[in-house]
């Protein structure tokens, strides 16, 4: 099963392969960088895991980051790209049940994994208590960086209930709890333009409390 | 990101020798510092050697009493671990004042040791940076340097090196553990593995090429307080200003590191002897012959101040 969605190269690919091919001309000048330049051949590897619970293959470039593996080639758009570099939070995803930053990894480094991306975590109709939670509590506004609040929310309380300490613990020893602090801290990695995070936080500890 | 090639290292030896082999090659683990770098082309690897399928992700009890935790523990799994919190809660609370839940989640034990400055004119590719394009200058001596070393720094080079985690071990005396290409191991004490930048920024640290961290050990427990007090701009998800790592007893003697001042985390182990008549007595000594420029000359005074604060919680 080929899942790549991508023979028809878009413009934006086309413009971007231009660039590379401009550099690479720039950086054959010389001969010891022509040796040493990987080949097109090299520079692409297959790679299968798991997302959402569906087994996919890809062939990427190894430059291609496990979130543009995810946006581009599975056309899984709701993991959003903010920032690109892992400070905004916007493209957390599950992977093997710990969340972590699809930008900053790259799609062969996952060989066997299993991701959840917000489509897996409900779909409209069958919301994830989550989900619905957001909704109530009107935890956005522009909307952009909710799937990574909502995958990143989902893995916080795991962390809390699996007794993972936070930078918000008065005593490391202790098992941590559902706090305004502790949400405040653990969430600090995802970033909300609109300010919508004291929503956020009711939303979460709603959650939180129906399962208590 | 420049093109590179790819490999998943099949077993530690294999490892240290292909990036012995290749000088244009990188060790992969958590990826979350060197792919930040390779997308702005700092950094600019031919080819990735991914160390993650060489284990070295647990942490067990050493025959003197202490732990020793593998290069690829999560730093998540670090600050959780429930011996670290019981004994080096100095360790497990410098995990967590750093970087992100997600961020932490992905990052190793070795690769937050490896971790590379945050200086603004190293990540900026327009600007002069010695550590990034050697003999090419230093941007931050005359430009906004309210982030950087006071001490320990060179007219090459002013940058701070970035871990919480590096300076807890550190007050630890902790030792890193490594492999090398030729099939050698090494232990190299903290006090000994990150570099003064010197007339060479370029260099972080004293490992060879194809060196490969395997572990990090850490003694037995030192027992009394611990404390990890970390000044920033924000509350969360920000490098520090000044950090004290501290580990003291109930007659007030002690340990001290301090972080985001030096290119390395910065302990004079002559100065702790006098920690039992307070902070000023320890800064003074600790920083003799700091150089701060008029931007970060604050640090001095917040060192002493913020260790202050950590005697002050310790006797409560």
């Amino acid at each position: 099963m080929d899942d790549e969605k991508d023979s028809e190269i878009s413009r934006r690919e086309l413009l971007i392969l231009g660039a590379v091919s401009a550099a690479s001309v720039a950086v054959l000048g010389t001969g010891e960088a022509e040796a040493q330049a990987p080949s097109e051949a090299s520079m692409r590897m297959k790679v299968a895991f798991d997302v959402n619970g569906t087994p996919r293959a890809l062939e990427l470039d190894t430059r291609t980051t496990l979130l543009d593996a995810l946006r581009e080639h599975l056309r899984l758009t709701g993991t959003k790209k903010g920032c690109d570099h892992g400070q905004c939070g916007a493209c957390t995803v599950m992977v093997d049940g710990r969340r972590i930053n699809a930008c900053l990894t790259l799609a062969v480094m996952h060989e066997g994994s299993k991701i959840t991306t917000i489509e897996g975590l409900g779909r409209p109709g069958a919301l994830h208590v989550m989900q619905t939670a957001f909704v109530k509590h009107d935890g956005f506004q522009c909307g952009y960086c909710t799937p990574g609040q909502i995958c990143s929310a989902v893995a916080v309380l795991a962390e809390i209930e699996h007794g993972v300490p936070s930078h918000a613990a008065v005593d490391i020893t202790a098992a941590p709890a559902v706090t305004v602090d502790e949400l405040r801290e653990r969430m600090s990695g995802n970033l909300c333009r609109c300010g919508a995070y004291s929503n956020i936080v009711d939303a979460i500890r709603e959650v939180a409390a129906s399962r208590a | 990101m420049r093109a590179f090639t790819y490999e998943r290292a099949a077993s530690p030896a294999a490892a240290a020798a292909a990036a012995a082999r290749n000088p244009e090659s990188k060790f992969i683990a958590g990826g979350t510092n060197l792919l930040d770098l390779m997308k702005l082309e700092i950094e600019r690897p031919r080819h990735l050697i991914d160390v993650n399928g060489l284990g070295f992700d647990t942490i067990e009890p050493t025959a003197e009493g202490g732990l020793r935790i593998g290069a690829l523990v999560r730093n998540t799994d670090l600050a959780t671990h429930q011996a670290v919190r019981r004994d080096y809660g100095v360790l497990s609370r410098a995990l967590v004042s750093g970087a992100t839940g997600q961020l932490r989640n992905k990052a190793t034990t070795a690769g937050n040791l490896l971790q590379r400055t945050r200086c603004p004119y190293f990540y900026d590719t327009a600007q002069p940076c010695n550590k990034r394009e050697p003999g090419s200058g230093c941007g931050a001596l005359k430009g906004f340097s309210r982030q950087h070393a006071i001490i320990g720094s060179s007219a090459a080079c002013i940058a701070t090196h970035p871990s919480d985690m590096a300076v807890a071990l550190r007050v630890l005396d902790a030792t890193v553990e490594t492999l090398k290409a030729d099939g050698k191991t090494r232990r190299i004490p903290m006090a000994d593995f990150h570099r003064l930048t010197g007339a060479t920024p370029h260099i972080d640290t004293n490992l060879e090429r194809g060196e490969l961290i395997t572990a990090v050990t850490l003694p037995k427990p030192l027992g009394g307080v611990q404390v990890y007090r970390k000044i920033r701009d924000r509350a969360s998800y920000a490098f520090a200003l000044v950090s004290v790592a501290a580990v003291i007893q109930r007659d007030g003697t002690g340990r001290v590191a301090f972080g985001g001042v030096a290119h390395k985390p910065w302990r004079v182990e002559a100065a702790e002897q006098a920690l039992p008549r307070g902070a000023r007595a320890v800064t003074e000594r600790a920083f003799a012959g700091a150089k701060p420029t008029e931007q970060n000359a604050f640090k001095l005074p917040l060192a002493e101040r913020t260790l202050a604060a950590v005697l002050t919680e310790t006797r409560a």
